[in-house]
């Protein structure tokens, strides 16, 4: 594993989302890939961990919308992302109620502003 | 299995003999959480006939107070054999029900208080409760916990046809017994088409989907079998346990319609030796409409996927087939910010008999599921009378 005292998972998962990459990690012990990065893969306990960037395709698992007073309704959905790992995001570009499960979506970057780091989220996938 | 450490654990060895709250609702401005629990306390050792000075094992879990043991120990100048500061949500009581069991029965201590407090409702859930910052979920502003188990909820009804109104209908049977017990917050009755109309929190989820935010606490006693049948009240055994960690973050979930109550569960009837059938009462933390529906599940009172048309049957309102809730639950009597202390006390007296209008007859069996976090800790407690023994 690299040194702690030079990166850090979520440092090398913002450093590819600057570069518009959906990065995430794999245990190359048991080939399972999960997410949230980790300094080592969860369950084996091994070190033995590849990033990897992810085609940024997925499938919506469940979703909610949120109602903050004062504010339009906010998307907050779970996202099957194809290599086989969920993350929470949300769902871009589309009336929050019409985010369904089962919904194909694509990975965007919400760029880092003066107070916050780069995110995921998602948009519908038109439909070809 | 946390609780396969706990194996050598006898059924029925160990006995809850004092169970109070506090005040509940909301407090004089400036009351701290210590003072609840203290009251609790007092009240929960004047309910078996015990004091303060009998006390040597202390349970506290309380997210206004960090290091709850030693604070609570100062506070009320004591010096315990034995603590436990176990906090894993609102499951913590039941958690720390299964460690007094094993505490009084290995003698590290004599006479188990666990307690809680919280004044959420004075001083606001988000200073009671922060919440820890998470890159990989804080910038998508969930409202937590609720956004998680409107997560849940949907993809329940996606799976199972779960409709909004069945998730109405647990807030609906709330209510009705709610209105039976004299301590409980709401006092007017509610429908199916009020919990629809009130205002949207986290879809599916309007405000009557969510549980109530007050102020409150409570404390119970519990000692050895043997002590357990002189004091004032009638004993209320602890029959099995179990306690699961699924997960911390909604993230991580492994399957959204599946709780990790289904493990403890069958690890407290195991224990306890019995099956959901015997249970004659069920006290299921109901943070938000979901959650008893996913406990029915979970818990063997009826198949993965039916708890919806199961609740809106009337099955666990008044007069129904399986008495839930009785105190009118998290959704209708309190909700203090991690309620399970709560939600074993109103299975205990129901064992004891004590619940006037909406006692259940003959109750002499009654599970109690607790729930913390976003459905990440499941812990249970099967409680019995002496006849259960």
């Amino acid at each position: 594993m690299p040194s702690l005292l030079k990166e850090s998972p979520l440092g090398v998962f913002q450093a590819h989302l600057v570069k518009g990459e959906l990065a995430y990690q794999v245990c190359l012990d048991d080939n399972q890939p999960f997410f949230y990065p980790r300094a080592c893969a969860p369950g084996t306990g091994s070190e033995n961990i590849e990033w990897r960037v992810s085609k940024g395709l997925g499938t919506v698992y469940t979703t909610t919308v949120v109602h903050y007073k004062g504010e339009p309704p906010l998307n907050v959905a779970m996202i099957d992302v194809d290599e086989g790992f969920r993350m929470m995001s949300r769902v871009e570009d589309i009336d929050p109620m019409q985010v369904k499960i089962g919904m194909r979506v694509k990975f965007r970057v919400h760029p880092a502003t003066e107070k916050a780091a780069p995110y995921p989220v998602f948009t519908p996938v038109e439909k070809q | 299995m946390a609780n396969a450490n706990l194996a050598g654990l006898q059924r029925g060895s160990v006995a809850v003999v004092g169970a109070a709250e506090s005040d509940l609702g909301q407090v004089a401005p400036n009351t701290n959480p210590m003072d609840l629990m203290a009251q609790a306390t007092l009240r929960a050792l004047e309910d078996c006939g015990l004091t303060l000075k009998d006390v040597d094992g202390l349970f506290i879990a309380a997210t206004q107070v960090r290091m709850g043991p030693m604070a609570f120990a100062e506070y009320l100048r004591i010096k315990p054999k034995y603590f436990d500061g176990t906090i894993i949500g609102g499951s913590s009581f039941m958690s720390h029900v299964a460690h007094a069991h094993a505490a009084l029965q290995l003698g590290l201590c004599n006479v188990a208080v666990i307690a809680y407090g919280s004044t959420q409702r004075s001083v606001s859930r988000a200073a009671a409760s922060p919440r820890d910052f998470n890159p990989y979920e804080s910038p998508y502003r969930p409202f937590l916990p609720g956004s998680a188990y409107a997560m849940a909820a949907i993809r329940h009804m996606h799976q199972y046809g779960t409709t909004r109104e069945q998730l109405a209908e647990v807030a609906v049977s709330a209510r009705k017994w709610a209105l039976m017990n004299p301590k409980a917050w709401e006092k007017d009755p509610l429908t199916v088409e009020q919990v629809l109309n009130a205002r949207m929190v986290s879809y599916p989820f309007t405000v009557r989907d969510c549980c109530l935010v007050l102020d409150g606490g409570g404390a119970i006693v519990m000692v050895r079998a043997d002590r357990a049948k002189s004091l004032k009240k009638k004993p209320v055994y602890v029959l099995g346990t179990g306690e699961s960690l699924s997960h911390a973050n909604i993230s991580s979930m492994p399957d959204f319609t599946v709780s990790a109550a289904k493990e403890s569960g069958a690890q407290a009837y195991a224990a306890a030796k019995m099956k959901p059938s015997d249970m004659q009462m069920l006290s299921l933390y109901d943070a938000f409409t979901i959650t008893p529906i996913l406990f029915l599940e979970d818990l063997g009172f009826c198949k993965k996927g039916e708890g919806g048309p199961f609740v809106a049957s009337g099955a666990i309102a008044p007069g129904g087939s399986l008495p839930v809730n009785t105190s009118g639950g998290g959704l209708s009597y309190c909700h203090p910010g991690m309620y399970g202390l709560l939600v074993m006390i109103e299975a205990i007296r129901q064992i004891r008999g004590e619940c006037g209008q909406r006692q259940v007859k003959n109750c002499d069996v009654a599970l109690a599921q607790g729930n913390g976090g976003v459905l990440s800790s499941e812990c249970t407690v099967i409680f019995g009378s002496e006849a259960s023994l």
